[in-house]
């Protein structure tokens, strides 16, 4: 049953109609019993009364004197009570009119049932020795049991013409005490796909409101998530747009030129814009294909060093005084993860640390390890992040004021989403020593983190710092 | 017609400095809100051209500022964002046209052109004076019917003047006309071009007001 109104009601009436039952059971039980004590009581009475009618001479046997004048008229027990009079000899001296002429008992004194022409009686007998005489004053069961059930009916009559009334009050309130939640479902249901608005709770019993509050809390979250997935495809327009409009609009230079260097201008911005774009979409390739690798597998084993090599010796060679330094320590440091994705991550950092560059100067990239962290950071010379931004500055399509010029706002994003997937986190600081970003790759200690040592020896063992040109 | 262009992108913004100059207009360029803000404090512009989503804010914000300190200078908005909503928030910001990017440059100009015609309150897209007419559009001009060939700063000088007949123009606003601020301003240029003018559309049409600047004669006498 999933309707709680019908599940409700069903509890309800059948829990009522239980409760009844068991009620009426106790009442019939105590009611046999009391009508039993006052019917008894009754007998004993009607007996001793009629013992004490009796003159103290006796009565003439009923077979000696007239019989009719010895029945003995005592009109009002009549329809219920019988009387039989015997003398203590065994002689029946008088009866009540609708009395059994057998004797109803041979008990001499108490109380006694007995079964007489197909009836069951009950008897009080008493015993006058002074008056030679034996009263016994008899009740039908049969009667004593239609009394209490006559009880028992006028009980249960309005009982069950109760019960429809019961169920249908118990109906009216179920809907009056669910209407809250029903004003909410409809309210719910009239929304509009687009509204997520919190359902207030002000009117609502308190029943409901930690529904209501995890309700309220995933609207909030669902749109929290619309939001950022509308700031991202604005940030997405606006950032494949715009190269677009340079692109379309150079082209258009070029083709209205006047002259040769206009033209031959224009063309070369086109070949820029091209470079741009295309590097641009290729960033949000890579990122949709982060997005969708939640089951990456990260079971090899990486050397760091190893993957820095790869990278340095992957980049367009360049004449500039940049220097690449690369601490020893790295060679030595292994962690497990995805290869590919940890090299994309460190790929990016390292090209961002160059774009960063001022003309000369070293990118330096090292390892630090406390209790409970392994940090691998590279850090340039450059003008670093200013603090107000560094926190947007893993934000998709987020540009700072200092941007270069080749930026897609993308780079530190993806950087973010290959990390994460990898298990290890980014942290950006600025440099404290000198004007510099330093950027921090983070794992937590308990992912195995191995430095051999032995692995150290053929590699530059102990030496302090492995300086490169940006070859 | 000198523009300022807000806009971040270095392709796009070098694209609409060549691609609007080569209507005619010089063009200053900046690259985010803080630089148009001087620039807009600091200069005269016949229109602005500005691109919504900037490094340090919302071009919305600027032309909101804009038009609180009762700047009228036209806006053209750039975004990339062209949706009817964003369309209607920017022009209740305050814009006078709004284009979504990719934009073709013609259009661009032509819209340039039109929001600038409205500032100066003429209805029709020629200047025209005394015999003089210019069309902007085309960049060509005619002088009583008969058509002359002016050059691009020619041009310009002639159509500041005659956007206000009888209003005096000093030397330095035509040379701010001809001249964006990354460019190298030749001495004497100004006079030059107004001599080559005088040359070309007769002598007496234009008036130059000693220690002051220039202005188109009124009476064509």
């Amino acid at each position: 049953m999933n309707s709680l109104r019908s599940r409700l009601f069903v509890i309800l009436v059948a829990a009522t109609g239980l409760i009844w039952l068991f009620a009426a059971c106790w009442i019939y039980i105590g009611a046999k019993q009391e009508v039993e004590t006052v019917l008894d009581a009754r007998l004993q009475e009607a007996a001793r009364m009629v013992s004490s009618l009796v003159p103290s001479s006796g009565m003439p046997p009923a077979g000696q004197g007239p019989t009719s004048s010895h029945v003995i008229d005592i009109p009002s027990y009549e329809r219920q009570l019988s009387c039989q009079i015997w003398s203590l000899d065994g002689q029946l001296v008088a009866k009540s009119s609708g009395a059994p002429a057998t004797k109803f008992t041979d008990t001499r004194a108490g109380f006694s049932e007995r079964k007489i022409d197909g009836e069951n009686w009950r008897v009080y007998t008493i015993e006058d020795h002074t008056k030679g005489i034996r009263v016994l004053v008899g009740d039908r069961l049969g009667q004593r049991t239609h009394l209490v059930a006559e009880l028992i009916k006028g009980l249960l009559a309005p009982m069950l013409l109760m019960i429809p009334l019961l169920g249908f009050l118990i109906w009216v309130s179920l809907n009056r005490g669910l209407r809250p939640l029903r004003i909410m479902a409809e309210e719910l249901q009239a929304r509009d796909a687009d509204d997520m608005s919190p359902v207030d709770v002000g009117r609502l019993p308190k029943e409901i409101h930690p529904v209501v509050a995890s309700l309220n809390a995933l609207f909030a979250k669902v749109q929290a998530a619309r939001q950022h997935e509308r700031d991202i495809t604005a940030f997405a327009a606006h950032e494949l747009r715009t190269p677009l409009a340079g692109l379309k609009m150079q082209a258009q230079i070029s083709m209205a030129a006047p002259d040769k260097p206009t033209r031959d201008a224009a063309l070369r911005q086109i070949m820029v814009a091209v470079d741009r774009t295309t590097r641009l979409v290729r960033q949000l390739l890579t990122v949709a294909k982060l997005d969708a690798a939640h089951d990456i597998e990260h079971n090899t084993t990486v050397n760091i060093g190893t993957v820095l090599d790869e990278i340095v010796s992957a980049l367009p060679a360049s004449d500039a005084g940049v220097q690449i330094a690369i601490d020893p320590s790295l060679r030595r440091t292994s962690i497990d993860g995805n290869r590919e994705f940890l090299t994309l991550a460190m790929r990016n950092l390292h090209e961002n640390a160059l774009h960063h560059m001022p003309d000369t100067g070293v990118v330096r990239w090292s390892a630090e390890s406390t209790s409970d962290e392994l940090v691998v950071f590279v850090e340039d010379e450059g003008p670093g992040i200013p603090n107000d931004e560094i926190a947007l500055a893993t934000n998709r399509f987020f540009r700072g004021r200092h941007k270069s010029t080749v930026g897609s706002g993308l780079g530190l994003s993806i950087v973010e989403l290959a990390l994460r997937s990898s298990g290890a986190r980014l942290s950006l600081q600025n440099r404290s020593d000198r004007s510099g970003l330093r950027a921090q790759i983070i794992w937590p200690i308990s992912r195995t983190v191995r430095q051999s040592e032995a692995a150290s020896e053929h590699i530059h063992g102990n030496a302090p710092l492995r300086l490169r040109a940006a070859s | 017609m000198r523009i300022l262009v807000v806009e971040d992108d270095p392709i796009l913004s070098d694209g609409l400095r060549a691609g609007l100059g080569l209507f005619g207009a010089t063009l200053d360029v900046v690259s985010n809100c803080a630089d148009g803000r001087a620039a807009v404090a600091s200069s005269e512009f016949d229109a602005l051209v500005l691109d919504l989503m900037l490094p340090d804010g919302s071009g919305l914000d600027l032309l909101t500022e804009m038009r609180a300190d009762g700047d009228l200078t036209p806006v053209l908005l750039l975004s990339a964002q062209d949706e009817i909503a964003d369309r209607v928030k920017g022009l209740d910001a305050g814009a006078d046209d709004y284009l979504g990017k990719p934009f073709d440059l013609d259009e661009l100009a032509a819209r340039v052109r039109a929001i600038g015609r409205r500032q100066s309150g003429r209805a029709s897209p020629y200047l025209s004076h005394n015999g003089v007419v210019l069309d902007p559009a085309q960049m060509t001009a005619t002088v009583s019917g008969e058509r002359i060939k002016l050059s691009r700063r020619e041009f310009a000088i002639l159509a500041a003047l005659m956007r206000h007949p009888g209003a005096v123009i000093s030397k330095d606003d035509l040379e701010a006309r001809l001249y964006g601020w990354q460019e190298e301003i030749e001495s004497n240029t100004v006079e030059v071009h107004i001599h080559k003018l005088r040359t070309k559309i007769g002598k007496h049409r234009i008036e130059t007001v000693r220690g002051l600047g220039y202005r188109m004669k009124l009476d064509a006498a």
